[in-house]
């Protein structure tokens, strides 16, 4: 499963990113490292990005990037 | 001799404002050599002329990526300040400290500013300091600057660490610690030949930057050395050396703040803004409550205040030229010279300067705007749209204004966080229809399509943004090619703007503005004074028919002939049009020599068929904007070439759309 497919509300534990480069280390250093817990709060608008929360601060990003995350799910809402 | 120190954070840490705190008004705003990156510098409090403070641009990490992540390590390695500032938002610890454990690796003395305190001790939640100076070991300084409170604590702590020699913790542990420490035995000696960090070296390597390498001179023998240090390395992280060293760093980060930072829930801040988004980023809710936000701000700013403050300054700058020309005439001034001052630079620096009211609304709005968090959710909200012409959410705002003015709007872009998305914006933005040119939709309109004013309108505003469109889709398949910054933004926890931020950012942007009137404006109203008003002799000509400018008209008029108008009073309208938008219509009124409204309609009717009325407000619609434009985006591309090659692209797509529908019209009619 990849962090696109979570629906809101729902906690999930990310296992790995992948993807390459310039992207890969954005979202890696933003925090979304392997073993994180993100939340996912939200969908903007016109279906595109999404919202999250992790490491204490909120964040956005596409859903195209966010199938680079593959994650397990911790707790449904 | 002047120290310099340098300030440092994350964005959305609140580090403009400890910058504003730390040096009150002795700011000075220039770019970093050879980028669109601001710089600001500014002397820190009661050490004028002793301790510089650079600002260096807000990041989240030192990977050379984007411009303003390349100008920050430049800077740090070059320039070598004698201490760093590296301020971070408490609210977000983990984070924040992600930047500040690359920043351990410069070898430069550091102090670490904890900033709104406030916030994390209102929400019930702590951070123990003198834990975290330990395990850190370096000075902590809580502050919450917005309050300004710990100011004085941040000045102390740089008196004191600033003769000290930079003593940095080892944060590496695990199987990257082992590659490291090999690592480093076989680039030491190179490192320190070149007087680069050690530490900073090898995890560039590890990263895997390429110019690392070449810049250390590493031979053949050592590079298979080092791969297969790192191959082991990877083998037994079980993942890749980039993810590897990333995890290191957010381990030792998670091992400090379990120890020193102790959350009991979310801040106050983070629950109320969380509630805001509710409203503001709600699915159906969000996108036409952006709409009427914007609309109620350029209500206040074009109309409702503007305006009449717009008028007011009008009032007083003609009050002023009438009393300067007075006192040329009493004078005895030659009337040349009068003409000079009153037509020429008086009424052309004037008729800029009258925009300065109307930047100053829009500037205050939009700097509550940003600082208040909101302008991170309309990237939020309108990416999507803004994603398939290569560009982001965060552009939109600034092409929204544009169709107030562009001028203001080339100066927003300076928000966007990206050097690529920033050029991109400044190129595109002039294509959105501004307030300068609805007197020319009027003339046309009136002595051409009487009845069918809203759709005439309609067509030309769509048609600014088709080409807008389909310009950015061309740019980004041709010069700007390449991978745009990546869209991972964070969404900061509403804040109430500070008056002093927001005050000192509208001076900012006000005092460019003017200076650029009374510059770039200024000569530019001279040349166009003189070719108005000497003939090819260079006597005075009181006649504009007779001008040099005229004479220029006639000569580039056939160049219009396949758009349909080849009259030389269309082509020299369109070149006073350069001054300032509104010129078009004066021009054209002067040298049809139209009394009325009646005569002015029959002359139009003489230089244009319908379509050709047609293809010309579409020409003035898309082609090079006003000289203050210009000047805008000269500022802001920081390049005369760059600028000059941009409204030549304008004006070279004007061209094409024009004669496209000239000649397919053509075709029908």
């Amino acid at each position: 499963m990849t962090l696109d497919q979570m629906s809101p509300q729902t906690l999930v534990q990310i296992v790995a990113v992948n993807g390459k480069g310039l992207l890969r280390r954005r979202l890696l250093e933003m925090g979304l490292t392997p073993h994180t817990f993100v939340k996912i709060r939200k969908v903007a608008p016109m279906g595109d990005p999404i919202e999250v929360y992790l490491r204490s601060y909120v964040l956005t990003l596409r859903k195209e990037d966010a199938s680079l995350i593959e994650v397990k799910v911790v707790e449904h809402d | 001799m002047i120290k310099k120190i340098a300030l440092i954070g994350n964005q959305n840490c609140g580090k403009t404002t400890l910058f504003n705190a730390l040096t009150g008004s002795s700011q000075h705003v220039g770019n970093f050599p050879g980028v669109t990156v601001e710089q600001k510098t500014g002397f820190i409090k009661k050490h004028k002329d002793e301790l510089e403070l650079i600002d260096l641009p807000g990041i989240y990490s030192l990977s050379p990526y984007t411009s303003e992540e390349i100008v920050s390590i430049r800077y740090l390695l070059e320039e070598k300040p004698c201490l760093i500032i590296n301020i971070i938002d408490a609210t977000n610890m983990e984070r924040n400290l992600y930047l500040t454990t690359q920043l351990l690796e410069l070898n430069i003395p550091m102090i670490l500013v904890l900033n709104m305190m406030d916030e994390v001790i209102v929400s019930g939640n702590s951070i123990d300091i003198d834990g975290l100076k330990e395990r850190l070991e370096m000075d902590i300084v809580p502050i919450s600057a917005s309050k300004n409170e710990g100011i004085e604590d941040v000045i102390n702590a740089i008196e004191k660490n600033l003769n000290q020699s930079a003593h940095h913790i080892d944060i590496c542990h695990g199987v990257v610690h082992k590659a490291i420490h090999s690592i480093s035995h076989i680039v030491e000696q190179s490192a320190q030949s070149l007087h680069l960090p050690l530490r900073y070296c090898v995890t560039k390597i590890i990263e895997g930057d390429d110019d690392m390498y070449d810049k250390l001179h590493i031979d053949q023998g050592d590079r298979h050395i080092i791969e297969h240090i790192l191959e082991k390395m990877e083998e037994e992280a079980g993942t890749d050396r980039e993810a590897a060293l990333v995890d290191m760093r957010y381990s030792f980060i998670e091992d400090v703040c379990q120890h020193t930072v102790f959350i009991e829930s979310e801040t106050k801040e983070q629950i109320r803004s969380e509630k805001i988004d509710r409203l503001l980023t709600h699915k159906y809710l969000g996108i036409p409550i952006f709409i009427l936000i914007m609309l109620f701000i350029f209500y206040l700013t074009f109309s409702l205040i503007g305006a009449p403050l717009q008028d007011l300054m009008d009032m007083l700058i003609g009050q002023f030229s009438d009393w300067v020309i007075h006192l040329l005439e009493t004078n005895g001034v030659a009337y040349w010279l009068r003409s000079l001052v009153g037509d020429g630079i008086l009424a052309g620096v004037g008729s800029v300067l009258s925009f300065l009211p109307v930047i100053v609304i829009l500037f205050f709005f939009l700097s509550m705007l940003e600082d208040s968090g909101y302008m991170a959710r309309v990237a939020f909200v309108m990416d999507k749209a803004l994603r398939k012409i290569g560009l982001s959410g965060r552009s939109f705002v600034p092409m929204l204004i544009g169709f107030g003015c562009s001028v203001p709007a080339i100066m927003a872009t300076r928000t966007l966080s990206s050097d690529r998305d920033r050029k991109m914006t400044i190129i595109l933005t002039p294509f959105m229809s501004c307030s300068a040119k609805l007197p020319i939709y009027g003339m046309i309109i009136a002595a051409f399509f009487p009845h069918k004013a809203p759709l005439v309108m309609l067509t030309i505003y769509c048609i600014g943004i088709l080409v807008a469109i389909i310009s950015a889709i061309l740019l980004k398949n041709t010069i700007f090619i390449g991978e745009p910054v990546p869209f991972v933004l964070e969404l900061p926890a509403y804040r109430i703007p500070t008056l002093k931020n927001v005050y000192l950012n509208v001076l900012d942007k006000a005092k460019d503005f003017i200076h650029k009137a009374f510059t770039i404006i200024f000569m530019a109203s001279i040349v166009i004074w003189f070719l108005q008003s000497f003939n090819f002799t260079f006597d005075f000509v009181s006649d504009s028919s007779q001008s040099i400018l005229a004479a220029i008209g006639s000569f580039v008029s056939p160049v219009f002939a396949p758009l349909g108008f080849n009259d030389w009073r269309a082509s020299t309208a369109l070149m006073t049009g350069i001054t300032a938008k509104e010129s078009v219509v004066s021009t054209l009124t002067v040298l049809t020599q139209s009394s009325s409204t009646v005569a002015f309609n029959q002359a139009l009717a003489g230089i244009f068929t319908p379509l050709s009325a047609f293809t010309f407000l579409v020409f003035t619609v898309l082609y090079m904007p006003c000289v203050a434009a210009f000047a805008a985006t000269r500022r802001e591309l920081h390049s005369w070439i760059q600028a000059v090659l941009t409204v030549l692209f304008q004006t070279g797509m004007a061209y094409l759309v024009a004669f496209l529908i000239y000649q397919i019209g053509h075709l029908f009619i």
